[in-house]
C-alpha cells in the first residue's frame, strides 16, 4: 500500500522560494488530507511540487508505489477549447504514452468512472459547451482514469453546486478507502474539509501552519491567524465540526 | 452516485458509441482519400492538350498502351505538377495543423506567422543580390536562402512564444510584425532590383507549382516523411497539449520538449515547400481548420485529417489554375489567396465551437 511523506518540501517560481519547509506525517493509503489556506498561499505550488512540476529543496518520500507514475494532479484551470468530445479528453487522459489502439477494457473503465460521477449524459457534448460545474466533473474523471496511487487535487469543487460538493467528496472519500490511494485535495470550504479530511495541512504565505487531525488543526486561533475571521467551532446534528464564522478580524 | 454505477445498461453505451464515432471518423477520412486520388487523376487530365480520365488511367497504370505524347503530357509535364500539389498541400497543412496545436491560436499558420514572407525574402536576396546565405550550388541559391530564412523566423516565434509572460495574442501580432517587416525588405529589394531581377521575384512570391521537379518533390516528401512519423509518436502527447499546458503537464506531458520537437520539425516542413514553390498561403491556415471541424482535434484523425485536407486542397487549386482562362496556368499562390482569404474572414467572424 503505497504512503506519502513531505520532509522540508520547499518549491521555486521562477527564482523565488514560494513555498517553503512543508513537513507532513506520513500520508497513508486510504487516507483523504484537506488542503486548506488563504488565496495565494500556495497550495497549487506544492502540489506541483509534488507531482515534479516545479522545482524545490526538500524531499517527497514515497513508499510502496505499483508503478513509476503514481502520482496524478488534478489542476485548477479546467477551462480548455479544443474540438474534442468529453468522452475522447477522458480516453487521452487514460492512453498518454500509450498505442493508438484502444482496448475495450480502456472504455469499459471509462464508462465506469463516468458513471460514478454521474456524468454519462454529457459523454459526447463538445468541451467548449460545458459549464463550468461540468468541466470540473470532467477533470475529475481525466485525473482518475490514470488510476492514480496519490491523487492530488486543486480544487475540484470551487465550480460546483452544493449536492455535487458533498457528492464528489463523498465519492472521493470512499475511493481512497477502497482502492488505497492518497488523496491530497485543496479546498476552501472548511466544513467540508472537517466532514471528509482524515487530516488537514495548513497553508499560508508559502509555509505550513499546521498538519494534523482536523479537530487539533481546525482552531479558532488558526482561523483567526490565518483567515483573519472571528469564528466559533460547533457541533452539527451529524456530530461533524462546523466552522461559523462571526466576522472578519482585523 | 452509487445506484446509478450499478445499471449495467449504460455500461455499453458510451463505449459502443465511442466506436461508432471512430468507425465515423475513419468512413470520412476514406471518402478524403477517395476525393484525393479523383482529384489526383483530374489534375492530370486537365490542361491544354484536353485527354479523357480513361487515357490518363491508362498513361499510369500501362504507359506503353498510350502514345508518346500523351506519356510525355501525362508522366513529365503533369505528374510533377500534380504531386507536389499533393505533397506541399499535405506539408504546409500538417505544419499549420501543428503551430495551431502547439501555440493554442487558431490564426497560426507559415503564411500568418511570417514564416512565408521570411522565406519570399530570402528567395529575393538570392535573386536579386546572389547574396549566399549557406554555401551552396547557384542552382540551389533561391530554395537555400528561403529556406534558411524560414528556419529563422519559425524558431524566432517558437522562443518568443517559449518567454515568461507571452500570450497567444502577442504571438500573433509577433507573427504579423514578421510579415511586415519581411513585406518591408521585400519591397526594399525590389526598388534596387533589376528589371529581369524583379520579374523573377514577383513570380516567385506568387507561387507556382510549375517549378516543381521530381528531386524537389522527393526532398519535401523525405521531409514530410520523417516528420509523420514523429507526429504520430506524440499523437496523444500533441492533443492533451490543446487541453492546456498544466493539463497535459498533469498527464504526464513534458510540454517544453513536444512544443520544441515540434516546432523544430514544423520549421522544416513549413521552410522547404515555400522554398521550392514559393509563397502559397491560406493552406496551412484552412487545411487544418477543415479538419478539424469535420474531425475534431484527436490527433490520430487530425493529422491525417490535415494530411488529406491540405493535400486535396491544393490539388483542385491545381486544377483551377489551369481552369480560368484555357491555356494559362496562373500562379497557384494567386488562387490559394483567393480561396483563403473568405474563410480566413469567416474563420475569425465565426463563433462556433467546432471551429475552435
Amino acid at each position: 500500500m503505497v504512503a506519502m511523506q513531505l520532509q522540508s518540501v520547499g518549491a521555486y517560481h521562477g527564482r523565488k522560494l514560494f513555498v517553503e519547509d512543508v513537513t507532513t506525517p506520513v500520508m497513508k493509503a486510504g487516507e483523504l488530507i484537506a488542503v486548506i489556506g488563504p488565496n495565494a498561499a500556495g497550495k497549487s505550488t506544492l502540489f506541483k511540487r509534488i507531482t515534479g512540476l516545479l522545482k524545490g529543496p526538500g524531499n517527497i518520500v514515497i513508499d510502496g508505489a505499483r508503478t513509476k507514475n503514481a502520482i496524478t494532479y488534478m489542476p485548477q484551470d479546467t477551462s480548455a477549447n479544443a474540438v474534442l468530445t468529453v468522452y475522447e479528453s477522458i480516453l487521452l487522459a487514460r492512453k498518454q504514452g500509450q498505442s493508438w489502439s484502444v482496448s475495450d477494457s480502456d472504455l469499459s473503465f471509462i464508462d465506469e468512472i463516468m458513471r460514478a460521477l454521474n456524468i454519462t449524459s454529457i459523454a459526447f457534448r463538445d468541451l467548449g459547451a460545458l459549464s463550468g460545474g461540468q468541466r470540473q466533473l470532467v477533470s475529475i474523471a481525466q485525473a482518475l482514469v490514470r488510476e492514480p496511487e496519490i491523487m492530488l487535487m486543486d480544487e475540484p469543487t470551487s465550480a460546483l453546486d452544493l449536492h455535487r460538493q458533498v457528492e464528489v467528496l463523498d465519492f472521493m472519500q470512499r475511493r481512497a478507502r477502497s482502492k488505497g490511494m492518497v488523496v491530497m485535495i485543496a479546498i476552501h470550504d472548511l466544513n467540508q474539509a472537517l466532514r471528509f479530511a482524515d487530516k488537514v495541512l495548513v497553508i499560508a504565505n508559502g509555509r505550513m501552519r499546521a498538519c494534523g487531525y482536523p479537530r487539533d488543526v481546525v482552531t479558532v486561533d488558526m482561523l483567526r491567524d490565518v483567515y483573519r475571521v472571528h469564528a466559533r467551532i460547533e457541533k452539527c446534528s451529524m456530530d461533524h465540526d462546523h466552522v461559523i464564522v462571526d466576522g472578519t478580524a482585523h | 452516485m452509487a445506484e446509478i454505477a450499478a445499471l449495467p445498461i449504460e455500461a455499453e453505451a458510451g463505449r459502443e458509441r465511442y466506436r461508432a464515432l471512430a468507425r465515423r471518423k475513419l468512413m470520412i477520412l476514406a471518402a478524403m482519400t477517395a476525393a484525393l486520388c479523383l482529384s489526383f487523376a483530374v489534375d492530370l487530365a486537365w490542361g491544354p492538350a484536353r485527354y479523357s480520365l480513361g487515357e490518363v488511367i491508362a498513361a499510369l497504370i500501362d504507359p506503353s498502351s498510350v502514345s508518346a505524347q500523351i506519356r510525355a503530357v501525362v508522366w513529365d509535364i503533369r505528374m510533377p505538377v500534380a504531386v507536389m500539389a499533393i505533397v506541399v498541400g499535405a506539408a504546409l497543412s500538417v505544419a499549420g495543423a501543428q503551430m495551431q496545436t502547439i501555440l493554442a491560436n487558431p490564426l497560426a499558420s507559415p503564411f500568418t506567422l511570417g514564416i512565408s514572407a521570411a522565406a519570399s525574402f530570402g528567395a529575393a536576396l538570392a535573386i536579386v543580390t546572389s547574396v549566399s546565405i549557406l554555401p551552396v550550388a547557384a542552382t540551389l541559391l533561391v530554395p537555400a536562402n528561403a529556406f534558411i530564412m524560414a528556419l529563422i523566423a519559425t524558431l524566432f516565434i517558437h522562443f518568443v512564444s517559449q518567454m515568461r509572460g507571452v500570450s497567444v495574442q502577442t504571438v500573433v501580432l509577433l507573427g504579423i510584425a514578421l510579415v511586415f517587416t519581411f513585406n518591408a525588405l521585400l519591397a526594399f529589394l525590389q526598388y534596387l532590383a533589376s528589371e529581369q531581377a524583379l520579374s523573377a521575384v514577383v513570380f516567385w512570391t506568387m507561387g507556382s507549382l510549375t517549378k516543381a521537379t521530381w528531386p524537389k518533390i522527393g526532398i519535401t516528401l523525405a521531409v514530410l516523411l520523417i516528420a509523420l512519423p514523429l507526429f504520430a509518436r506524440h499523437a496523444w502527447a500533441l492533443t492533451a497539449i490543446r487541453l492546456g499546458e498544466d493539463k497535459a503537464a498533469s498527464f504526464g506531458v513534458n510540454v517544453r520538449r513536444i512544443r520544441l520537437e515540434t516546432m523544430l520539425i514544423i520549421s522544416l516542413l513549413a521552410a522547404v515547400p515555400v522554398s521550392f514553390v514559393g509563397t502559397i498561403g491560406f493552406v496551412g491556415l484552412v487545411g487544418p481548420h477543415i479538419a478539424r471541424m469535420i474531425l475534431g482535434e484527436d490527433q490520430r484523425f487530425f493529422l491525417p485529417g490535415s494530411i488529406l485536407s491540405g493535400a486535396l486542397l491544393l490539388s483542385l487549386t491545381s486544377i483551377v489554375s489551369k481552369s480560368i482562362i484555357p491555356g494559362v496556368v496562373f500562379p497557384i499562390g494567386i488562387i490559394t489567396a483567393l480561396v483563403g482569404v473568405p474563410f480566413f474572414f469567416s474563420l475569425i467572424l465565426s463563433n462556433r465551437s467546432r471551429s475552435w
